[in-house]
């Protein structure tokens, strides 16, 4: 008795299974890898942050024990038995294996049972997802975290630094606090101050029984007790005080749009729209760290350009040749109309298996240079093609040396490549 | 199970309910909690229960499944394993298919038992009767524990182990020493000497120089892989035929730790930290039914108690009831929810009955317990827990009446024949039978296969050969492959393993596997 030591311990230590929990990823990476790489096909590139469901094989995660198996002779008790007299027999199952155990492993709901199912957090998602593009720590710290913030105020408090203090509003309290707590006693106040002066004022009764002296000077005496009272309420008191108070919001800049340029002519296969996607994941996440909205418009192409949705852009297939300018022009045209330079930050991300018509290879140098890149931050193209270059190719190494901050551009042939277009980028930022 | 529910409770109120309870919400407050501890001792020191003293902690559902994921250690190392355990402990209790446990309670001194924030209060109260009363009185008194484990040290060799794992991560990196983990924790089992009798642990001191000895002997050994045989002695038959070990080996982690050739010190210091962790957990594998029976027992005893004291309310009682009639069901076996016979009904109803026996004791009673019918419920009882495994404790306790109660019948199933047989059910002529079978059931060499280390080819291919004993032939397990290889990986050489029936090989496994051979 009274040996008992009671002990709150529900604020300290919460994750004391982390560091088991990420042993658990990190061995079993290259299933959770192939869960996020099939989530990725599966989630829209606006959808990437959130976490993700992994199923991982039982039998890739037993931990063998020696034990029994099926055979031999055993006795098995249990309860609840109803009929049963001693001799009974009942006969084994038919089927099950020849040895006919009964005991078979079957799972009679199929697959459920053979799979360790798990969910894997949002930054656990992102950290595979960087795995995958190869992406050094300052990138991946830099997509993670929103590192700028902004100190906006919300609201008062009662408790705070003398910096902080808010004059106005503290002595606004202060002086409710008077009205409060002296506003009565005041009242009282005139009330037996005008009682005093009809008293004074009255003729002076003759019976000194009834003289106003006496009563005249129980008035003064109250009220200067009164008025000695709220002479003691303080003007200013600590609880008056108010202080500004501001917390820490993010601070993204302002608006950003991205425009995503991708061939989809016949020589683009769904492999290539894969890298591409990733390509434009990244870039995604990148403009949503650094800016409060976002939008995104899919363009693309073949020998004609259109705006279309997500869904429509990775997935539809067209054939046919290739007109690149035809993008670009249409980019332009939609900057020109909706996405005004002065409000928005305009990115864009180019995809392409680097085929195009010769001719018109020039013409897209051209736009580039005198129409789109005087008004985007930053234009990426990727070439996803393990081939030689094309027309296309030189004309946008031309486009590169004479706008280096704000072109880039990069052949691919698997997703660990696409960084290195937005190391540029990442820098420019990081300065 | 109504008739263990309402059974009047014992011993009589002495003193006229003077009903003033502790409390009559459900809300629990640190000072409540203090107050029902408080009124739980005294009730526990009225029965005579011996504790360690009580170190209560208080957490969150977070904090209950990190308590889980690590066995109920409360510090351990880090490995994968936990992790997946953790996994599947918070999927399963946000899904809701399955409640965390109400407490988890440490066999150590002082004796921490944890209990979960969102339990209400009679729950709380619940909780410490059964942990840190019922269990705690159980580590202290069952002479299991006394001899296996010491609950003063326990705490700081986690710590010890803890850091040193993380330390030889450090130094070697994680993929080795998870490797190494991986391998003891296969073997983990098998990493006590079981069918030894213990030294008493009084003589601590006395075994521990022993084992100095003992260890310093075993480095000599060592010295054997760097002779170099002489001729004369190899060409000696009887010298050659010799094994070594002589006598089978049944502690493997014991033997690979000391004998293997190729491990490095701090790889046998880990071995040697699992195999303590083993022996650790060794008396809890085989006093389930008894701990947690004792525990039940003295919950649902205490807290009648506290009734009979007029310092619980009847909606208190009801809320316990309630929970208590949930631990101690048992699913028939043709139930859905049937998953074997649930222990803590199996406990609770022999130690039960047993006071039944010494206090209502029928002629039955009298015929088949002689030396307890009528006598001390108290002493018997206490007698019980402390002498006893699951196994004997059964075998000298199970009676017919807790037999009819549960309908217990025992089924043969032999791969030679084509039906299931009853052997035996709760009539007179079953009860011997039925009770011996139980009681088998909680052997453990009986639940996992005898194996032991055979022999050492010390002057051929250091190959280890281990042999398992088959039990009425059932043979082993599809893993044994699996396990072998970590064998192999402590071991460094060839591992071979055989069961031996009756003298005759009836299945032999080899890491790395044989090369079949064609005829």
């Amino acid at each position: 008795m009274g040996m008992t030591h009671i002990v709150d311990r529900r604020l300290n230590g919460k994750n004391k299974s982390a560091v088991n929990r990420e042993r658990f990823l990190r061995r079993y990476r290259h299933h959770i890898k192939r869960a996020v790489s099939d989530a990725v096909q599966k989630r829209s590139i606006t959808d990437i942050e959130r976490g993700e469901k992994v199923s991982i094989p039982s039998r890739d995660i037993e931990e063998p024990i020696f034990h029994h198996g099926q055979g031999g002779k055993r006795e098995v008790v249990h309860p609840g038995n109803k009929e049963f007299v001693a001799g009974d027999t009942i006969p084994k199952p038919e089927g099950g294996g020849g040895q006919g155990s009964g005991q078979g492993q079957a799972s009679p709901d199929g697959e459920g049972m053979d799979e360790f199912a798990f969910q894997i957090t949002q930054e656990e998602f992102l950290d595979f997802l960087f795995d995958d593009l190869e992406l050094p720590n300052l990138a991946r710290k830099k997509l993670k975290d929103t590192e700028a913030f902004k100190y906006i105020r919300s609201g008062f408090s009662t408790e705070g630094v003398p910096a902080k203090l808010d004059v106005v509003r503290s002595l606004r309290g202060a002086h409710a606090r008077r009205l409060g707590l002296g506003g009565a006693r005041k009242k009282k106040i005139r009330d037996l101050e005008k009682q005093l002066e009809a008293l004074k004022s009255a003729p002076e009764d003759l019976d000194p029984a009834f003289s106003h002296e006496d009563q005249i000077q129980v008035l003064e005496e109250e009220i200067a007790r009164l008025k000695a009272n709220v002479r003691r309420i303080p003007f200013i008191d600590e609880i008056d005080l108010r202080y500004r108070q501001h917390v820490k919001k993010p601070q993204p800049a302002t608006s950003a749009v991205m425009f995503c340029l991708m061939d989809v002519s016949g020589s683009m296969t769904q492999m290539h729209k894969d890298i591409a996607k990733r390509f434009f994941i990244l870039l995604y996440l990148f403009l949503k760290k650094n800016y409060k909205k976002i939008e995104v418009v899919f363009i693309r192409h073949h020998t004609s350009a259109k705006e279309v949705d997500e869904e429509e852009f990775f997935y539809s297939r067209e054939t046919g040749g290739t007109i690149v300018s035809s993008a670009l022009k249409l980019m332009h045209k939609i900057i020109e109309s909706r996405y005004s330079p002065a409000e928005w930050n305009i990115y864009a991300a180019q995809a392409s298996d680097g085929d195009n018509w010769n001719d018109d290879s020039p013409v897209c140098g051209k736009i580039l240079a005198d129409n789109i890149l005087p008004l985007v931050q930053y234009f990426a193209y990727v070439e996803i093609t393990p081939q030689d270059h094309q027309m296309l190719w030189y004309e946008y190494e031309k486009i590169q040396e004479r706008f280096p901050q704000s072109f880039a551009l990069q052949q691919i042939a698997d997703p660990g490549e696409i960084y290195p277009v937005f190391r540029q980028l990442f820098e420019r930022k990081a300065a | 199970m109504t008739n263990l529910m309402d059974r009047p409770n014992l011993p009589k109120s002495d003193q006229p309910r003077a009903r003033e309870p502790i409390s009559t919400g459900s809300e629990w407050t640190f000072e409540l909690i203090q107050k029902y501890d408080d009124e739980i001792a005294k009730c526990a020191a009225e029965f005579g229960l011996d504790t360690y003293p009580n170190q209560i902690e208080v957490i969150s559902a977070e904090q209950m499944m990190d308590a889980y994921s690590s066995v109920g250690m409360p510090v351990g190392y880090h490995h994968w394993s936990f992790g997946k355990q953790f996994l599947s402990t918070s999927k399963g209790y946000q899904r809701g298919q399955m409640g965390l446990a109400y407490e988890i309670v440490i066999n150590s001194n002082p004796c921490i038992a944890y209990l979960m924030e969102e339990n209400t209060l009679p729950m709380q109260a619940l909780v410490i009767a059964h942990a840190s009363y019922g269990h705690n009185s159980f580590f202290k008194g069952n002479y299991l524990f006394r001899t296996w484990t010491d609950a003063s040290a326990i705490i700081d060799y986690l710590v010890f182990a803890r850091h040193y794992v993380a330390e030889c991560e450090e130094r070697y990196g994680v993929d080795a020493v998870e490797e190494i983990l991986d391998s003891c924790h296969a073997l983990m089992n098998y990493g006590v000497d079981r069918y030894k009798r213990p030294a008493p642990i009084s003589a601590s001191e006395e075994v521990r120089r022993q084992k100095e000895r003992e260890e310093y002997q075993q480095r000599r050994i060592n010295d054997l892989w760097r002779t170099i045989p002489k001729l004369d002695e190899d060409d000696d038959p009887v010298r050659r035929r010799k094994r070594y070990p002589e006598e089978p080996q049944e502690n493997i982690l014991y033997f690979i730790e000391k004998n293997a050739p190729l491990l490095e010190t701090w790889q046998r210091e880990i071995i040697r930290i699992v195999r303590k962790l083993g022996q650790y957990f060794y008396p809890q594998r085989q006093t389930q039914v008894m701990n947690e029976g004792w525990a039940t027992f003295w919950h649902y005893t205490l807290l009648h108690r506290m009734y009979d004291k007029g310092l619980v309310t009847d909606g208190f009682m009801l809320e316990f009831l309630q929970s208590h009639s949930a631990v101690v069901y048992q699913p028939p076996f043709n139930s859905p929810w049937y998953s074997g016979i649930n222990p803590y009904t199996l406990g609770f109803s022999i130690f039960t009955d047993l006071r039944r026996i010494c206090e209502n004791p029928t002629d039955e009673d009298r015929e088949w317990f002689p030396d307890i019918a009528g006598s001390d419920w108290l002493e018997t009882l206490h007698f019980a827990m402390k002498n006893f495994k699951d196994e004997s404790f059964i075998q000298q306790f199970l009676s017919p009446k807790v037999m009819r109660d549960l309908k217990l019948f025992a089924i043969q199933n032999d791969d030679q024949e084509d039906v299931y047989r009853v052997t035996a059910i709760h009539d007179e002529p079953g009860y011997r039978d039925l009770r011996e079978k139980l009681a088998r059931q909680y052997n453990l060499s009986y639940r996992e296969p005898n194996i032991q280390v055979w022999n050492v080819d010390v002057r051929g291919d250091r190959s280890l050969t281990l042999r398992h004993i088959p039990v009425d032939r059932v043979p082993l397990g599809k893993e044994t492959d699996e396990v072998l290889r970590h064998v192999h990986r402590l071991w460094g050489f060839d591992v071979h393993l055989e069961s031996v029936d009756d003298g005759t090989v009836v299945e032999d496994h080899h890491c790395p596997p044989r090369e079949v051979e064609e005829d």
